[in-house]
Formats: C-alpha cells, sequence, structure tokens
C-alpha cells in the first residue's frame, strides 16, 4: 500500500499525468469494445463532421475516426512500449557489461555507440528503415538499436558510479561472478535513475515512430496509428477541416502525461525541498 | 574520422537496399540485354569497394553523380535546396537563440515566480507535442481561420527577399518554438545551476547588486553550458527541419531526402544523407571547441 501513500502525497500535475496515461492504456486495451466500428471499416463520405453517430466525424476514406483514434492507441502506444523495453534490455545491458569489465570492452562499445550518435538520429533511421523495409518487426528492432545508445550512456555512467563503491569491491572480493554483480549489486541501486529514463525514452520513442510514421516511413496503413492518420488526413487542414489534429492532438496529449509523471518521478528522485 | 567511417556505413547501408534499381527503372519486361547495358552504363557491375572508392573521390571534389529518377546531376538537385534549407534554419536560429537564453535567464532569476511557472508549462507541453502538431495547429490558425500567411512555403532564387521572409514565416516560427522550448528549459537549469554555487553567495553577501552579480559573476560562467545547449539545439534543428519541410512542402533539403528514399533513388539518399551527418558532426564538434574556449579549466585535463 505504500504506493497510495505515495499517490495521495502527488502533486496535481502528476496525477493529471496519471489520469492521461491511464485513459490511454484502457483506450488501447478496450479498443474492440468502445470501439463502434471496425478498425478499417468504410462506414460513411469522406470526412464528415462530428455527430451522434461518428463521434469525431470520418477520416479521408469515410473510415470512424474515433474508431481509428482507439485503435491507434493501441498500436502506437504498444509498439512505442515494446521498443522502450526492447532498448532498455539491450543498453542497460551493454551499460552495466562496459561499467563492470572495463578495458577493451568498453572502450569499444564506447566508441560505436558514440559513432552511432554522431548521426542524427532521424536521418539515420530513414536510411536504415529504407534499407530493411518498413515491416512493424523491423521498425522496433531499428529504433530500440538506435534508443539503446542513451540508455548506454546513462546505464554505464550510473554503473561506473555504484562500481566504485565498497560493497561492489567487498562482492568483488568474495569472488562473485561478472552476471552476479550485475544482477544484485549494480541493478538494485541504478533502478531509479533508469525508471525516469525510461519514462523520458518512452515519449521519445513514441514520438519518433509518429514522427516516421508521419514521413510514411513507419507503421504502414491500413493499420490505424496516430502518425499516420495525421499524414493521410493532413489536406483537410486547407479546407478549415481539423481532422488531422486530432491524432495529432492525441500523440501530444499522452506524451505531456508522461512527461507530468517523470517530472515527478524526477522530483522524488532528487529529493528536493520545495 | 568519424565522417569517413559514417560515409562506409551509409554506403553499405544503402548497398544492401532490397530491390533492384534497374528493374525499377527500365520495367518488368527489359530483356536481360538492356538490363546489363543500363548496369554498365551506372557502373553497378563493379564490385562494390571500387565503387565506394570512386564515391568518394568523387564527393571530395564535389561530384555527386547524377540522380538514378531523372538522371539530372545531384550538385543540381542538391545545391539550391541547401541553400533554402540553411536560409530556414539561419532564420530560425537568429530568432530562437536569442530569445530562448534571454527567456532562460529571466526565467532562472525570477525562479518559482508566476512568470517561471507559464513559462515552464508552455515549454513543458512544447516539448511534449510532435512537430507537426505544432505545425499543422499554426496552419489552422494562420493560414485557414486568419489567412495572414500560406499554407504552403514554396521559395524560389527570383523571389524578393521580403516575399521570401513571408512565405517561411509558418515553417520558421514552427521550428522556433519547438527549439526556444529546449533551449530555454536547458539555459534556465544551467543557470540556476550556477546562481547555487558559492561564489555567488559570496558576492551576495558583499552586497553587490543584482544586476552585476548576473553580468559579472553568474553569466561568464554560464556561457560554457549555454553555448553547449545552443550548439547541441541547433543540431537538432537539423533532424527537426525534415519533418517541418514535408509538411509545409518547402523545397528543401529534408524533403528531398524522404522522397529520394520512398523513390529508392540510392546516390541522392547517400549524399543528402551525408550533408545531413556532417552538418550535425560538425556542429557537435563546434560545441565541443566552443566550451573549451569559454572554460579555461577544461583545456588542462589532470
Amino acid at each position: 500500500m505504500a504506493f497510495f501513500k505515495l499517490l495521495r502525497s502527488s502533486p496535481l500535475s502528476a496525477r493529471i499525468g496519471l489520469a492521461i496515461v491511464l485513459i490511454n492504456i484502457a483506450a488501447a486495451i478496450l479498443a474492440p469494445v468502445i470501439s463502434p466500428y471496425g478498425e478499417t471499416e468504410i462506414v460513411g463520405d469522406v470526412w464528415v463532421s462530428p455527430s451522434p453517430d461518428h463521434y469525431l466525424g470520418t477520416d479521408h476514406l469515410g473510415r470512424d475516426l474515433f474508431t481509428r483514434l482507439v485503435y491507434g492507441a493501441r498500436n502506437t502506444i504498444a509498439i512505442a512500449f515494446v521498443t522502450t523495453v526492447l532498448s532498455f534490455m539491450v543498453g542497460a545491458l551493454c551499460g552495466f557489461f562496459a561499467a563492470t569489465l572495463g578495458g577493451w570492452t568498453d572502450l569499444s562499445l564506447s566508441r560505436g555507440v558514440d559513432i552511432i550518435m554522431a548521426f542524427p538520429t532521424l536521418i539515420f533511421a530513414l536510411m536504415v528503415l529504407s534499407v530493411v523495409g518498413t515491416s512493424i518487426t523491423s521498425l522496433i528492432i531499428v529504433i530500440a538499436l538506435l534508443d539503446s545508445t542513451r540508455v548506454f550512456r546513462l546505464s554505464r555512467a550510473v554503473a561506473m558510479d555504484i562500481e566504485i563503491m565498497e560493497f561492489v569491491e567487498a562482492a568483488r572480493l568474495r569472488g562473485e561472478g561478472t552476471w552476479w554483480l550485475m544482477r544484485h549489486e549494480i541493478l538494485p541501486n541504478a533502478m531509479p535513475p533508469l525508471v525516469a529514463e525510461f519514462g523520458l525514452r518512452f515519449c521519445f520513442v513514441f514520438l519518433f515512430i509518429a514522427a516516421l510514421s508521419f514521413l510514411g516511413l513507419g507503421i504502414q496503413p491500413p493499420t490505424a496509428d496516430w502518425g499516420s492518420m495525421v499524414m493521410e488526413n493532413a489536406g483537410a487542414i486547407t479546407f478549415g477541416i481539423f481532422t488531422p489534429l486530432v491524432p495529432a492532438g492525441a500523440i501530444a496529449f499522452l506524451t505531456v502525461g508522461v512527461n507530468l509523471i517523470v517530472d515527478w518521478f524526477l522530483h522524488l528522485a532528487s529529493g528536493l525541498e520545495d | 574520422m568519424t565522417l569517413f567511417i559514417i560515409s562506409i556505413l551509409i554506403f553499405v547501408g544503402v548497398e544492401a537496399l532490397p530491390g533492384d534499381l534497374t528493374e525499377a527503372v527500365l520495367g518488368q519486361s527489359a530483356t536481360p540485354e538492356t538490363v546489363a547495358a543500363f548496369r554498365k552504363e551506372l557502373k553497378l557491375d563493379l564490385p562494390p569497394h571500387i565503387r565506394y572508392l570512386s564515391w568518394l573521390g568523387g564527393i571530395v571534389r564535389g561530384e555527386f553523380g547524377n540522380s538514378l529518377a531523372n538522371g539530372r546531376p545531384i550538385a543540381d538537385l542538391i545545391g539550391w535546396r541547401i541553400g533554402n534549407s540553411l536560409f530556414l534554419a539561419a532564420t530560425t536560429a537568429a530568432i530562437a537563440v536569442p530569445l530562448s537564453i534571454l527567456l532562460g535567464i529571466v526565467a532562472a532569476l525570477y525562479r518559482n515566480s508566476f512568470f517561471d511557472r507559464a513559462i515552464s508549462m508552455v515549454t513543458l507541453s512544447t516539448i511534449s507535442f510532435p512537430e507537426f502538431f505544432v505545425a499543422y495547429i499554426l496552419i489552422a490558425l494562420l493560414s485557414v481561420q486568419l489567412i495572414i500567411f500560406p499554407s504552403i512555403s514554396n521559395i524560389n532564387a527570383q523571389m524578393p527577399f521580403l516575399e521570401k521572409i513571408h512565405a517561411i514565416v509558418l515553417p520558421c516560427l514552427t521550428l522556433t518554438l519547438v527549439v526556444v522550448a529546449h533551449m530555454m528549459r536547458q539555459t534556465r537549469a544551467a543557470i540556476i545551476n550556477i546562481l547555487a554555487s558559492p561564489f555567488i553567495e559570496m558576492a551576495k553577501l558583499k552586497g553587490l547588486k543584482k544586476t552585476r552579480i548576473v553580468i559579472f559573476h553568474a553569466f561568464p560562467n554560464a556561457l560554457s553550458p549555454v553555448i553547449n545547449v545552443v550548439a547541441v539545439n541547433l543540431a537538432y534543428l537539423v533532424a527537426g527541419v525534415v519533418i517541418v519541410e514535408v509538411v509545409f512542402v518547402f523545397p528543401g533539403l529534408g524533403q528531398l531526402l524522404v522522397d529520394s528514399v520512398s523513390k529508392r533513388d540510392i546516390p541522392v539518399v547517400q549524399a543528402s544523407g551525408l550533408i545531413f551527418a556532417s552538418v550535425y558532426i560538425t556542429l557537435n564538434l563546434l560545441a565541443d571547441m566552443l566550451s573549451i574556449i569559454s572554460n579555461p579549466r577544461l583545456r588542462n585535463p589532470k
């Protein structure tokens, strides 16, 4: 119940953030239940205004926008989440290895990351994706690997600080192996900064996938996805129809929510008094 | 050195593109003889390492080869687009840098005031918004509702300067909003960091005026982190420009890159990717150099 106690002490902004995230997760899980139509079902005219039949109107092919939005939550959030988890597994593992082993492992991993990070991420992703094709699997792997470079930097720095502590030295002298050191000594102590970073990276990955889809190189139609929904409906804006703003707004909404929670968490972790 | 490795990466990566270009250009019905002749003409029949060296040699001399999609020299395609992209980025930078440093300093000085809270709320939301969301909101407001600025910014060399400025107001505003948010937050954090140090406390205890403390004590020490922030964000501009160019159909390098990726126009992708990368790397290098110059402590490594 420590969690609820913590929740009660949370500031308003964090509660708003939490509510936003919960709404989005609920929409993602319950998509087939709450959506009135099928994901790719064409139900009416093109760009119909909002009405009781279609809460948010229809899109450029006459599909129900609310349905697309709810399914989009499911696809976009799930893919961004899986990508972030994958990027953390790769990044943190390599970062811890580099910190505990040191020597040429550290050197080669760090230089490799330097090279990848010297390249603008979006441009790199565009080029790699054009090579490996834009299936969802390759999208997840490419972005996770690109993003794991940032996780690597952070986890290496954090693990470096922990690695010089006496208790790690003691464990090492006890004869514990590298894996045990990482799992039992470094990981628990590196948790707070990594959790906060997880929120930030999730936002970044989420926006990144949205941007790629917006450029037509991310999640491919007819799968509902917020980024590509913006692109498909972009033409409407010049007629004064606000359809593209709805999915774009949904993206912004969720990111603000996650950021509010991360801000609160960072504040907690830093132990700063107001 | 990094640039060299990246040039290899780009070449190998794009080389591995699935799908054959000859088929795309000549169509399904091409005879084996025409395919062979076409490959020979484009030197696709040579082994990869020879093609890599000739490609690299060409770039050093400023020759990028020809576009595969329409056969025009890439240098022609890229040349005027680079100018456009730089024009957009430079205008944005000229507005965004002074603005965000000023806002950052003010927010840091009056920490926890209403102004600080309001501005950090606004910037937090701008950071969370994807660029295209900001862009479409601006289009909806300023070009559809109020009809002040064009929603498509098409510029060419013959346009007079003022008309050019008018055409790029919206993309420029979009980029400014996004970049200012990042830069201002980091500037604020840097200045607060400095203001918390003992020598500022000392200056305060000596009874110095607040303006004097800020200008002569805090600012020189904050210069190094602030310069770093500016350079990193300018590098970020390089990538941000791609999306904004697509939204506003702006004839820049980013637009060309996205188009070429979908057209599988390999040499153009290679060339524009390399240009983006070199600008990005140069800016990051510049950031390192400037922070060493502005902070003497970094000059003597322990």
